[in-house]
């Protein structure tokens, strides 16, 4: 049986194990975005909270994907639950960082211009800063998206959703007939699914980004 | 629908500062110390000297972008020193250097802030951004749509005035506004300002450090030092031909007699009548004309009145007969609005010590030459002199006045800000 006879017989199951990996990463790149923007501008005032912010979010990234999703099982147990934890958890640093960026990095003479014409704190978060720190938050969504596509796959040892599954079950019967191609069709697939996602990024960055701010 | 703005329009309040004072943490020295400072409604006053001196602190103070840790402000009679400054700065525009303007949203939407701040309805804002586009003098249907990078500076700062008044605040305050201009378009801003000032009587505080911009835009200029300590407070006229001290008249810099030309406008001196013809005379009438003159030359005026040459006797001669061919054309022309300073300039380049005055559509009014330019520069010098006399008279006694009560017992405040 040859690679497209392979997804061809199974394209039922791939398809589901493609939706779960898509819907997982998706849900949680929103939970990690609200989370990332509201640590962004809690922090982003002060020298030493953004910092550690970023210190801290950039630690938990360098856990080794597999440890951490073997210590959340203790924790949190099989399944769902250490999947979204840990994908969460990835999907925050570049996210905080690029908020904190961002937000530090509008000009000081607008933020006191809209202080000036007398908008309050809250609106000048909501209409100048925020609106003008956009592009490089979408850009740190763009980037935490494509890492947990990969990361995403690792889940599956803890029984998670995804095509990591087909990874690992090729993995496991290595030397069968199907193992090589199960283990193609999981890489392919994630590979396809990042591309698709960061098209949608694209499109979301026209339309999200006015065109007076669009380099 | 000029007027019904007009009437509706809020014209400007006073602004009383007193014993304005600010300390930064970890300096002994006051940033600004206890200024003291009345602006009646409709007034413009300009902050002027050197960097540093404190002039920008000040001006935040007002509508305390910067927090006083003294003294007191008052606008319209109203103590704002510890109202929510987001409900004072809604009622003080507020126009900064290289306009301020958000990049991430339209001319309209930017003039349209704080209208919807003050929850105005949608159509009264969408009238209001027209008008005030229509006010500093860009079309609406032009630009209401443009994002601030696709407007030059000086459009920019235009958005950025029409800004600041959109609430139509009575107090307009302004931090070097047309600092990061070039000279050509910083003097059609500064005139568009003074326009605009002329139609809607804001009191206006505005900062510079260019002494010839304080000169033309303020009714009073008050000229600072180190810590905002008001080295003179008073017209350009008195500061200019009486400066109080070393200080002021270093930053008044030489040619004070120059800068005051400034000050006055053609208009306001006597222009004399001078022969004209139009081309469409008949050639007999222009030697009529020029023989009953009694002067030399008569000037040619076209179609539309406008003043087009010069000609002398003789011009036709050499010219044989032919009016499109005699006589020298008209290069320099000032009109009524223009300041004395532009009319020498305009005569000292002329061949002939004269020069056209026009009026609307370039139509031909009068003329200025030299003559009328030293008569009327010697009457203004003379009068301002007198005016400085009394004036220091006055001061004099208001300051004795001053020392006599202070010896008596310094108010809390103050005695306070000097212990500190």
């Amino acid at each position: 049986m040859n690679f497209w006879e392979f997804v061809g017989s199974r394209h039922q199951q791939l398809l589901t194990d493609a939706y779960q990996h898509a819907s997982a990463v998706f849900q949680c790149m929103v939970v990690a975005t609200v989370l990332g923007v509201l640590i962004g501008v809690a922090t982003y005032r002060s020298e030493w909270a953004g910092n550690l912010a970023t210190v801290t979010t950039s630690t938990v990234l360098t856990i080794p994907s597999l440890a951490m999703i073997g210590l959340l099982i203790p924790v949190v147990g099989l399944g769902v639950p250490p999947t979204v934890t840990a994908l969460t958890l990835y999907g925050l640093l570049p996210v905080v960082r690029n908020a904190i960026v961002g937000l530090r990095g509008v000009d000081p003479a607008l933020v006191d211009a809209a202080r000036g014409i007398g908008m309050s704190r809250a609106s000048r978060l909501l209409r100048v800063e925020l609106p003008l720190a956009w592009p490089p938050i979408l850009t740190g969504i763009r980037v935490s998206t494509q890492m947990l596509m990969g990361i995403a796959a690792i889940a599956a040892y803890a029984s998670g959703p995804g095509l990591g599954n087909e990874i690992f079950r090729g993995i496991a019967s290595l030397g069968s007939r199907n193992a090589l191609n199960q283990v193609l069709a999981g890489t392919l697939g994630i590979i396809v699914l990042a591309l698709l996602f960061d098209a949608a990024y694209v499109l979301l960055g026209r339309l999200t980004i006015p065109r007076g701010i669009r380099v | 629908m000029s007027e019904t703005t007009a009437s509706s329009a809020a014209t400007g309040a006073t602004i009383e500062l007193e014993n304005l004072t600010k300390r930064y943490p970890g300096n002994p020295q006051p940033a600004v110390d206890g200024v003291s400072m009345e602006i009646g409604a409709g007034e413009t006053v300009v902050f002027v000297g050197p960097s540093g001196c404190g002039k920008s602190t000040t001006l935040k103070m007002i509508n305390r972008l910067i927090e006083p840790t003294g003294g007191r402000i008052r606008i319209g009679g109203e103590d704002v020193t510890r109202i929510d400054p987001v409900k004072l700065r809604r009622k003080v525009g507020y126009a900064i250097q290289s306009s301020g303007l958000f990049p991430h949203m339209t001319v309209a939407q930017n003039i349209a802030l704080v209208p919807q701040l003050n929850g105005w309805p949608k159509s009264r804002i969408r009238s209001r951004v027209e008008e005030m586009l229509d006010l500093v003098g860009l079309d609406p249907g032009e630009f209401r749509g443009r994002y601030p990078r696709q407007l030059s500076g000086g459009q920019q700062q235009r958005v950025g005035v029409a800004r600041a008044l959109a609430a139509d605040p009575p107090v307009l305050l302004m931090d070097e506004p047309f600092g990061a201009v070039d000279p050509i378009t910083r003097d059609h801003l500064q005139d568009e300002l003074i326009r605009l000032q002329h139609e809607l009587h804001k009191t206006i505080v505005f900062v510079t450090h260019d002494f010839d911009e304080a000169i033309k835009l303020g009714d009073r200029i008050a000229v600072l030092r180190e810590r905002s300590h008001i080295a003179q407070f008073d017209t350009p006229e008195a500061i200019l031909t009486n400066p109080a001290d070393d200080f002021v008249s270093g930053f008044v810099g030489a040619g004070a007699a120059l800068k005051r030309l400034n000050l006055t406008r053609v208009r306001d001196v006597g222009i004399s009548d001078w022969p004209t013809v139009t081309v469409d005379d008949p050639l007999q009438h222009v030697l009529d004309r020029l023989r009953a003159s009694g002067g030399n030359e008569i000037l040619l005026v076209d179609k539309q009145g406008r003043p087009y040459k010069w000609l002398r006797r003789g011009d036709l001669m050499r010219a044989k007969g032919s009016l499109a061919r005699a006589g020298t054309p008209v290069h320099y022309t000032v009109s009524r609005d223009a300041t004395l300073r532009d009319a020498l300039e305009a005569v000292l380049t002329d061949n002939a010590g004269r020069v056209a005055v026009t009026g609307r559509r370039g139509r031909y009014e009068g003329v200025v030459d030299m003559e009328t330019l030293m008569n009327s520069v010697h009457e203004l010098l003379e009068a301002d002199r007198l005016d400085a006399l009394e004036h220091q008279h006055d001061t004099e006694e208001a300051g004795s006045a001053r020392a006599h009560s202070g010896q008596e017992g310094p108010d809390g405040s103050g005695g306070e800000a000097e212990k500190a």
